[in-house]
Parts: structure tokens; C-alpha cells; sequence
């Protein structure tokens, strides 16, 4: 009898909750750390970016919509998700990057408590960042976050996987939709997220998951008028700045995520930067 | 039989109340103010501030240059360091001692304030004053409580702050820039408008009165290149701009790449709403709040009016009835309701978008009233049959011109005021609280007002979504943009 053929995975782009080609139709291949061909990815393109960012404006109002609890939720089945493909995903640094592998459990071990951490956040966002404003008339006036609306993620080359949780989980617990740009060197991991969020409830088009080439990509993101901020954990200086004009054409908040930053300590600071603060005043009596 | 003597007749004019100025004491020039100290600008330029409402030259002002910013930008580092060391509760009783300074010299700010910019005695001292105050009593009580403010998260100040400041409301945003900046232990450098520096000025010197460590509050008055070599200087941390979207993101691409926090608070064009379940008068009232308080001067002013259809004819008439009543004039008439333009460059920018809106095929009413002979001047105008791509509708006017455009539906109200690249303010005029807290929830805009309009407080966070800026400023919001926390 003949040794069984093993059955290989076709890398696609999650778009609009959709595992898809690029609209371009090329690919890049995907090396090991050795120079070992491992994979084809579907390359995307700037028209895949535009496709995203509508996909993903269309989603965010639902999302937004939910309640903070079920919000939580969907984040806490997402870290119950990758927990289950832990080893899957330790497995693939390993292999590819050529990670160690302790270093690589603890890595994918961070990116679920990254995601736990941030399930949390949902429904204390209003305490933390809002309240009621004891002004001196009479009103009731109160401030209240919401999530700012669609936003552009650029993630680290490494590590790949965790740089990407810490970069998506507070935008989507803050109730935002996102288009995120994957690891250029690692992408495998990134696109495989795709499938953890896919079985966790996170509405179709809520997160976006783009790999291709980061130069081609991210000023294409940067420069979407219709993206409302960037998270850019690049760790790239001269990507950095030119993000930072492009976001300057339609006052886009742009939140840095230095190397090594760790998502849970600089939970507040990205979650703020990816709300906007509504004040609300209502008369009381006349 | 005895003839009834003929009765006097009564009239309602008002007769003229004008404020005295008597007791303002004004220099006839003022230079930079660094180090606790006045100093003649070592850019050697100044330039007349004038009162818009006569033409008259006040006074003689810098106009601080590069060097002047380099020097102050020096001066500021090495007093930040001093300022940040003092037990917190210190630095909140100076804040305490210049809200009561502020308070103490109010009817003087407010004349100044008036005389510079422009506006109605009323609004100077009725809202501009008090509120400057009250924004530094605010802060001065969160100085030693700014880590419950942060959500326990440790911090730090930034170091030397750069604040921006426009026209429309002088002294009030000086204090909201400079309370919450210095009660987190930065130092500041502040830069007023060209045309409105005095009340700055006058700060400066509540500040010596306070006996502020001398360098911890600059102010630089100069004009658009001295704000732009102040945002570019080095050894700045932190910047904060409240004007134009255009000059906003100006600052914002020019300190790409640059480790230097922003915040933003720009321009807007925001919709007052009236549902045809609101009580019509009272958003009347409001919409004339909305639209022509401080001339329209405002950034989150109620510019575009959106009412629904079966209501539309009767709020048109009702506000056009109560517009005639508007009284315009000199500012220092306690009467007066809308003052003058703040200057000649605005009132041409007023005139050109105003133009463009009969050309487009608005329709537009503009009151009858004597304009004054001097200064820069117009009178509230109303635009009728507007579409919503009129540049009238789109872009902001910054005077007292209202444009006014009709919904059918809630979702076609929600729908056109979301409809703009801006998304600073909101007002919606219903008797219905259901209606009116869906509707706010799903407004695109910092702040929303139901049944009221251009309310402002110190604990109330205040600023835009979108093309509006980022950022807030008021109430423990407002402190954030002010540390960094780690």
C-alpha cells in the first residue's frame, strides 16, 4: 500500500468573514527560516484593501450594536478557540521561523491571555473612560466611549502571531471593525487567526485579515479615507512617519506600538486611542 | 366735562447700556511674556491688536518669532522639572489662587475680552470669564488626584507643552488649554490668536500675581508662523491645537514620525435637529443659541439646521420672526446679542461662502438692521432651500448664517447630520426622551445636546469624532492628553 498523500492547505485572505483569493491573483511563497518553500499565500492588493475596509464599515455598526456582554463573549470563544490550537500554532513558529519551542507556547500562550484580557474590557470601558458629569446647570450630562469606527492594523513581523492579537483585540473590544495587514515574513499564522475568529462568533467582516507586501499594503491602508484610525506595530521608523501624513489627510488617530510593548500593561492608552468620547447633555425639569 | 389728559405713549426700544470701561488698565504694548517676565520679542516685530467693532488700535503686541519660541522653549524645560517636583497639592493651590485671580478681575477680562474679539458683553461676562475660572478651579482639584482620574494607571507629565489657541473664545481656551496642562506638571507655551491676545496677556500677569514659578506659563502672541515654529520646535512633548481642520492637520503631518503627543480640536459643521414632536418655541430659542451665539464664532455651532418636513414651514417662520429681534451692535452694550465680526478677514470669508450659497440657488434672508458705520459686521442670515451639497451646507462658515435643509424620517435625520467629514457637535430638539437617547447614540459627534444647545463645564468632556479632531478637553477625559501613562 502507498503512503497516504497529505492533504495541503490553500492559504486565503479573510475578508468580509469569507476565506478568499486576492482579486489580484498572484501569490507570494512563503519560506521557513531555512529558505524551505512551505507555502503559497494569495498576495493581496490595494483593490483587496478598499474590498476590506468596505466590508469591514459595513460590519461595524452590527458590532458595535452588540451588547458589551456579548461582545466579551465572542472575544472569550476566540481565546477559547486559539487556546485549542495552541499547539498547532507554537508548532507552526517553530517550524517556520524557527522559533524555540518553549518560546513559541509562551507566545501563543500570551496572544489567548491577550484575548482574555481584553474579553474583560468590553463592559468596563464606561466606568473607566466615562461617567456622569456633575456639571453646574441643570442637566444630566454623561460621557460615554464608543468604538471610533474602522481600523487599519499594521502588524509586527514578529512575533507574529501575538503582535496581532494585542493589535486587533483592543480595537474590537472597544466595538471597532478592523482591516489588519499580517506579518510580511510570517504570514501563515495571521491568516490562520482567520479561522480561530470564524468559529468564534465575530460577525463576518468585523475583522480583516490582509497578508502581502507590507510596502504595497500599508500606505494603501494609511491612505483610505474612509478609515477612521491606525494601529501601526510595525516597529518600522520610516513606515511609521509616512503613516503618520498619510493619517494626517483625514485626521486619523494613529496609535504606535513600540516593539516589545506589552498589550496587556498598555491595555488603557490603545483602547482610549480607539474610542471617541461622546458627551451627552439632557435637560432635567423644563 | 373734563377732558382725560392724552395718555403717554410707550415705547419698548432699549435704550443704549454700555458697559464702562473705565477701570481697564491696558499698556500700550506688550511683549512676550517668558520666564515670569514681559520681554520685548526678540523677533523684533509687533503688530496692533484693533477692536473689531471700531478699528481702533488697544494696543501695541508681539509677534513672537523663532527665536523668541527656541528661548522659550529653553526657559520652559528647565522649570517643568522644578514644577513637576512639587508636591501635587502645591501646584493645585496655584491653579486655586489664578481661578480666584480670574474671578477677582472678571469684569475687567470680560471688557478686554469684548473690546479685542469682539463679542457681546453678555457672553464675556456671562460665559467666557466664569468659565475660564471654573476650568482652573476644575483642575486645580485634580492635581494631586490625577491617578484616580487615569484609572489608577501610574504617569507622568510630558514636559514642555505647546498650546495653540484661536479667536473665537480667547481666555476660555487658554484655561482649558493651560489648567489641565499644568496641573499634570507640564510646563506650557502659549500661543493666542493675533487678533484676541490681550485676555492672554492679562493671564500672564495673574499669573505673576499668583506667583507662579516664573517659566512654568509662557505666552507668545504672534500670528500663524509663530504658531507653526512653535508646533516644529525642538524640545516639545506634547501639542495641543484648537482651530481649523486645515492647520490641524497641518500639525498633525508635520509631526510625523516624531515621538510628540497631539490633540486636536478642529472644525465642524454640526446639525440641529428639530423633531416635529419638539416644543417649537423653545428650539427656536435654541436654534438662535445654536447659530448666532459669539456671531456664529463658534466651532460647534449649530450651522446646519435639519427639520422635519411637517414642521418645517412653522419653525421657518418662528425663527425668522424671532431672528428680526436680534439686536447687533456694540459689544459693550449690555443689549447687544450679536457683536461684530471678529475681523475683516473673517467677515470676507463669511461674505464669499454666503455668496456661494445664493449662487448655488439658496435662498437667503438676512435681517434688517443698522450696521455700524466702522468695524466688520453681519447680520444673521438665513438660508432656506438648501441642498445638502451647497458649500453652505458642507462647509463651516464660522458666522451667524444658518442653513437650513428638511427630513422625512428619524433614520433620514440620523443619516444627513452623519453626513459630513466633521463630527463635533449635535442638537436634537424632541419631547420624546426615547427618541432623543436613540438618536444621541447614534449621532457621529463629541458632544450631543437634547433640548439645549452650546453648553459648556469643566467636568464635561468636549471634543470630535472624525475631521473634528482628537482628543477631549474637560472633566478626567481632559487630563489624559496631559500625562503619559505607563
Amino acid at each position: 500500500m502507498s503512503p497516504r498523500l497529505a492533504v495541503r492547505k490553500t492559504y486565503k485572505l479573510y475578508v468580509g468573514g469569507a476565506f478568499a483569493r486576492s482579486e489580484s491573483g498572484r501569490h507570494d511563497p512563503v519560506l521557513d527560516h531555512e529558505g524551505s518553500h512551505v507555502a503559497n499565500i494569495t498576495r493581496a492588493s490595494r483593490k483587496d484593501v478598499r474590498d476590506a475596509v468596505k466590508k469591514a464599515r459595513g460590519a461595524q455598526p452590527g458590532w458595535a450594536a452588540k451588547t458589551a456582554y456579548n461582545r466579551g463573549q465572542v472575544l472569550y470563544r476566540a481565546a477559547e478557540a486559539l487556546e485549542q490550537r495552541s499547539a498547532e500554532f507554537a508548532q507552526q513558529a517553530v517550524d517556520l521561523r524557527g522559533a524555540k519551542p518553549a518560546a513559541a507556547r509562551d507566545e501563543v500562550a500570551a496572544a489567548v491571555d491577550v484575548l482574555v484580557h481584553y474579553a474583560g474590557w468590553t463592559d468596563k470601558l464606561h466606568a473607566v473612560l466615562g461617567g456622569v458629569n456633575p456639571v453646574a446647570a441643570p442637566f444630566l450630562s454623561f460621557s460615554s466611549p464608543e468604538a471610533t469606527g474602522v481600523v487599519g492594523v499594521v502588524a509586527p513581523e514578529e512575533p507574529e502571531l501575538l503582535g496581532l492579537v494585542g493589535a486587533i483585540a483592543p480595537a474590537m473590544a472597544a466595538g471597532n471593525a478592523v482591516v489588519a495587514i499580517c506579518s510580511e515574513r510570517w504570514p501563515l499564522a495571521g491568516l490562520d487567526l482567520g479561522e480561530v475568529l470564524a468559529v468564534s462568533d465575530v460577525p463576518g467582516g468585523v475583522v480583516n485579515l490582509l497578508a502581502g507586501r507590507r510596502e504595497e499594503l500599508a500606505p494603501a491602508l494609511g491612505a483610505h479615507r474612509d478609515l477612521n484610525a491606525i494601529v501601526d506595530a510595525s516597529g518600522d521608523a520610516e513606515l511609521g512617519e509616512r503613516l503618520d501624513v498619510l493619517a494626517a489627510e483625514t485626521v486619523k488617530r494613529v496609535v504606535r506600538i513600540p516593539a516589545g510593548s506589552d498589550a496587556v500593561d498598555d491595555s488603557l492608552r490603545r483602547l482610549e486611542a480607539l474610542t471617541e468620547l461622546k458627551t451627552a447633555w439632557h435637560p432635567i425639569g423644563a | 366735562m373734563a377732558v382725560a389728559p392724552e395718555r403717554t405713549r410707550l415705547t419698548w426700544d432699549y435704550s443704549p447700556a454700555p458697559e464702562s470701561a473705565d477701570h481697564v488698565r491696558l499698556r500700550d504694548a506688550y511683549g512676550v511674556f517668558v520666564g515670569g517676565e514681559f520681554a520685548d520679542p526678540r523677533s523684533g516685530k509687533s503688530a496692533p491688536t484693533v477692536n473689531p467693532a471700531t478699528e481702533a488700535k488697544i494696543a501695541k503686541v508681539a509677534i513672537a518669532g523663532e527665536e523668541d519660541v527656541a528661548h522659550a522653549v529653553k526657559v520652559a524645560r528647565e522649570a517643568q522639572r522644578k514644577w513637576a517636583a512639587l508636591p501635587a497639592l502645591e501646584r493645585g493651590k496655584y491653579l486655586f489662587r489664578i481661578a480666584r485671580l480670574m474671578q477677582e478681575r472678571a469684569r475687567e477680562l470680560a471688557i478686554v475680552e469684548t473690546m479685542d474679539g469682539g463679542k457681546p458683553i453678555r457672553e464675556s461676562r456671562d460665559i467666557d470669564i466664569p468659565l475660564a475660572a471654573a476650568h482652573f478651579f476644575h483642575y486645580a482639584g485634580w492635581a494631586d488626584k490625577i491617578g484616580y482620574g487615569i484609572a489608577g494607571r501610574e504617569h507622568r507629565p510630558h514636559g514642555v507643552v505647546a498650546q495653540i489657541v484661536p479667536w473665537n473664545f480667547p481666555l476660555l481656551m487658554a484655561a482649558w488649554k493651560l489648567a489641565p496642562a499644568l496641573a499634570c506638571g507640564n510646563a506650557a507655551i502659549l500661543k493666542p490668536a493675533d487678533t484676541t491676545p490681550l485676555t492672554a496677556l492679562l493671564l500672564a500677569e495673574i499669573c505673576q500675581e499668583a506667583e507662579l514659578p516664573p517659566g512654568v506659563v509662557s505666552i507668545l502672541p504672534g500670528n500663524g508662523a509663530t504658531g507653526a515654529a512653535l508646533v516644529r520646535a525642538e524640545g516639545i512633548d506634547k501639542v495641543a491645537f484648537t482651530g481649523s481642520t486645515a492647520v490641524g492637520k497641518d500639525i498633525q503631518a508635520a509631526l510625523a514620525g516624531r515621538d510628540v503627543g497631539l490633540t486636536l480640536e478642529l472644525g465642524g459643521k454640526s446639525a440641529n435637529i428639530v423633531f416635529e414632536d419638539a416644543s417649537i418655541d423653545q428650539a427656536v430659542e435654541g436654534i438662535v443659541q445654536g447659530i448666532f451665539f459669539n456671531q456664529g464664532h463658534v466651532c460647534c455651532a449649530g450651522s446646519r439646521l435639519l427639520v422635519q418636513e411637517s414642521v418645517a414651514e412653522q419653525v421657518e417662520a418662528k425663527l425668522w420672526e424671532r431672528m428680526q429681534k436680534l439686536r447687533l451692535g456694540d459689544p459693550l452694550d449690555k443689549n447687544t446679542d450679536v457683536g461684530a465680526v471678529n475681523s475683516g478677514e473673517q467677515l470676507t470669508r463669511i461674505e464669499t461662502l454666503v455668496a456661494a450659497g445664493e449662487d448655488e440657488g439658496a435662498t437667503r434672508r438676512t435681517i434688517a438692521c443698522d450696521i455700524p458705520e466702522r468695524g466688520h459686521w453681519f447680520a444673521p442670515t438665513l438660508f432656506t432651500e438648501v441642498s445638502p451639497v451647497h458649500r453652505i451646507a458642507v462647509e463651516e462658515i464660522f458666522g451667524p448664517v444658518v442653513s437650513m435643509l428638511t427630513f422625512r424620517t428619524q433614520a433620514e435625520a440620523i443619516e444627513k447630520a452623519n453626513n459630513s467629514k466633521y463630527g463635533l457637535a449635535a442638537g436634537i430638539w424632541t419631547d420624546k426622551g426615547g427618541k432623543a437617547f436613540e438618536v444621541a447614540a447614534q449621532l457621529k459627534a463629541g458632544v450631543v445636546w437634547q433640548n439645549t444647545y452650546n453648553h459648556f463645564d469643566p467636568t464635561a468632556a468636549f471634543g470630535g469624532y472624525k475631521e473634528s479632531g482628537f482628543g477631549r478637553e474637560g472633566g478626567a477625559a481632559g487630563l489624559r492628553p496631559y500625562v503619559r501613562v505607563s
